[in-house]
């Protein structure tokens, strides 16, 4: 039995995971390289779209919550509030939206080819990478317009990225697993998408909350990151709520165990239903 | 030594039969099931003591069973068998795109396998960039093939059009270029599906032509096609499934014959269909063969010498013209015996829509075929060339008998295709 590298047996999930992983690296690299030549060769307005997109929806929100709702902003401008927080929101949206869709749209693949499935729906974070870079440079560019100077904590903002990540992912893999069984799944996600969006604090800042509904408030996890992202950029003028944040690390990472086992547990069965 | 070795495998899929609509459906959906839960607490609210009455009812399908077989080092291994015998299931199930039901697969070695050219081709993509990419996807790493970039580029014919989009090559290119990377993996063991069938001839004795060489090179091989020259070609031993069980393993050219004699047994039976040897039978046709006679029955016995009628009844969904139908006749070792074009006669045949018959009829002057079974495989061209709407894959035809006209008779181990009727013999001084 030692002799032989690969045992292949029911029930039991592929053995040598991480080692797998490795050997697939490229592949992984490969899929990430093939979705970005795709996006940007496809739409003629490739980079403009992810400049134009989160530009227009700051524009919105700062006029709606901004001029005619006039939500307090803590006597920062009102278009640097909306970015601060737009950043994170369309980094999360965009991972969720692609890879919840990644396992059908390469369903050719996986019926035909073997590979650790979870590349799928993992590569599709590398594109909204992208755009968030692109997306930080317009900010960099507002600020200079607005001539803000961010605070020393901006350099703690990896990190945040990193919590960003790990929710979406695992929210990523739960999506793309369950659209794999259930196919109408994937048109409730825009639907949950949109509706995240007015439930996480990107118009506003979430100071707007009574304090007593702010622990509540903070089961949502983007609320969590959003807020983040507010503190490292905005420094002391924007309030961090800190048991929100501790309980927005928790339920992002139980949401991706959550998330990845799921899809650990499912993927043999993906080329069977797919 | 073992490099493959498979006990007790089997695969079972579920099938859903929903009872109203009396069909299958595959997928499922949020919808349904939260219908289906709300119906069964409903019928419970209203008949708390009925059993659940559900309008889904599953039914088990063993795709394999009971498959036990050892593959060594270097070996070639054909698998053989009819639609539906479980051929793609095995193939799946080696290289791990699906998990077995029962019974465990333990490899040694790189495995790569080939069950289709092209995947994850994308068609925004240039041909370089396809190949890197399909190479990666096949298990390539990226040195292996920058390594052998120029080599695939070649072989595939495709070099003035390497930065243009794939989805501007012809048909032919597309498949040549995904030949090409496939044909360059290096694993231990390759499992290959039936992918030789595309291409143009020229291209396919090409491609033919490096399995060859890839066998050679003392890499185990695991291969499945219709096609049994080839089989008989490249592989030394083989695998005859049908019905998910194995029904012979043995020397290949042992295998196929029992295959050809399995084939008359099956157009023999009651409940045999055309969809039996059918190239891909799931698939959508717009155009194809619903039935095939010989001498007014599904399998004729002539007699030698005698007028073969191959009758075709053809379906349609669409108005057509210059349709080619080809008919090649092929001997018991899988042997091309003749190629037979509608295009030859200059009969290119205007498909209407609905069913059309068509029939070929061979005088049988001068040559005789020789007494024994032969088969045919038939296709629809929309276009030449192109890839046929339709193909039958070794349909048993007929059997020449060794009695016919002027009570011929021939020793039955006589070597040779064809009876040569009209020849002279003179002695000169």
């Amino acid at each position: 039995m030692k002799d032989f590298d690969i045992l292949i047996e029911p029930k039991k999930s592929i053995k040598n995971f991480w080692k797998e992983l490795y050997t697939y690296r490229e592949l992984f690299l490969f899929l990430a390289w093939r979705d970005i030549l795709v996006r940007y060769k496809q739409t003629v307005i490739g980079i403009a779209w992810s400049i134009i997109r989160p530009l227009l929806t700051m524009v919105v929100f700062t006029i709606v919550f901004g001029k005619l709702a006039k939500m307090p902003s803590g006597g920062i401008p009102y278009p640097i509030l909306v970015f601060s927080a737009m950043l994170p929101w369309q980094f999360f949206s965009n991972i969720i939206s692609e890879s919840g869709n990644s396992l059908i749209s390469n369903s050719n693949m996986i019926s035909k080819v073997y590979f650790p499935r979870i590349i799928i729906p993992t590569t599709s974070m590398i594109v909204s990478l992208i755009d968030f870079f692109i997306s930080s440079f317009i900010f960099v560019l507002i600020m200079l317009f607005y001539k803000f100077i961010p605070t020393i904590y901006v350099i703690l903002i990896p990190f945040l990225l990193i919590h960003a990540i790990i929710t979406s992912l695992g929210i990523g893999y739960l999506v793309s697993a369950l659209s794999v069984k259930y196919r109408d799944f994937r048109y409730i996600v825009p639907f949950m998408v949109q509706f995240g969006l007015y439930i996480s604090p990107v118009g506003f800042s979430s100071s707007v909350i009574p304090e007593k509904w702010r622990l509540i408030y903070s089961l949502n996890p983007m609320v969590g990151i959003i807020d983040g992202f507010r503190w490292a950029i905005l420094g002391d003028k924007f309030q961090i709520y800190i048991p929100g944040f501790i309980l927005s690390i928790v339920i992002s990472i139980s949401i991706f165990i959550v998330g990845f086992v799921y899809f650990r547990k499912t993927e043999r069965e993906f080329a069977d239903v797919i | 030594m073992n490099v493959i070795k498979v006990e007790n495998l089997g695969k079972r899929y579920l099938i859903g039969h929903d009872k109203k609509a009396d069909g299958a459906f595959r997928y499922n959906s949020i919808r349904d099931s939260i219908y289906h839960s709300m119906r069964g607490v409903f019928q419970k609210i209203r008949h708390p003591l009925s059993p659940n009455k559900e309008n889904i009812t599953l039914e088990e399908f063993w795709a394999l069973q009971d498959i036990n077989f050892e593959i060594n080092q270097g070996d070639k291994v054909g698998i053989i068998g009819p639609n539906g015998a479980g051929k793609t299931t095995l193939l799946k199930l080696l290289s791990r795109i699906t998990h077995p039901t029962t019974g465990s697969i333990k490899i040694k070695g790189r495995i790569a396998s080939l069950l289709e050219v092209g995947t994850g081709f994308h068609q925004e993509l240039s041909g370089r960039e396809n190949i890197y990419l399909n190479g990666a996807i096949l298990g390539m790493r990226r040195l292996e093939i920058r390594k052998k970039f120029d080599e695939i580029v070649a072989f595939a014919e495709v070099e003035k059009f390497l930065d243009t989009p794939v989805k501007r090559y012809s048909s032919g290119m597309y498949v040549r270029l995904a030949f090409a990377v496939a044909a360059h993996l290096e694993p231990e063991i390759l499992i290959v599906d039936e992918v030789l069938a595309v291409g143009d001839a020229a291209f396919q004795k090409k491609s033919l032509g490096k399995m060859e060489d890839v066998s050679k090179e003392g890499r185990t091989v695991i291969f499945v096609s219709h096609n049994m020259l080839a089989m008989s070609k490249l592989c030394e031993n083989a695998i005859l499934l049908n019905k998910g069980r194995i029904q012979k393993q043995d020397r290949v050219n042992l295998v196929i014959d029992e295959y050809f004699s399995k084939l008359y047994r099956t157009i023999e039976s009651e409940n045999f269909t055309i969809d039996n040897f059918r190239r891909e039978p799931n698939e959508q046709k717009e155009i194809k063969f619903v039935d095939i006679t010989i001498n007014n029955k599904p399998h004729a016995s002539i007699d030698i010498g005698n007028n073969i009628d191959i009758h075709f009844k053809i379906n349609s969904m669409i108005n057509l013209q210059h349709v080619n139908i080809t008919i090649q006749i092929l001997n018991n070792l899988g042997e091309i015996v003749t190629t037979i074009l509608s295009m030859d006669s200059e009969n290119s045949f205007n498909i209407s829509k609905g069913i059309n018959s068509i029939q070929c009829s061979i005088e049988q002057i001068g040559l005789y075929l020789m007494p024994g079974k032969y088969y045919i495989t038939a296709g629809i061209n929309k276009v030449i060339g192109s890839k046929a709407c339709d193909v039958i894959v070794n349909y048993p035809a007929f059997e020449i008998n060794n009695t016919g006209l002027n009570s011929l008779s021939i020793r039955h181990d006589r070597p040779g295709v064809f009876y040569h009727k009209k020849i002279n013999w003179n002695k000169r001084d």
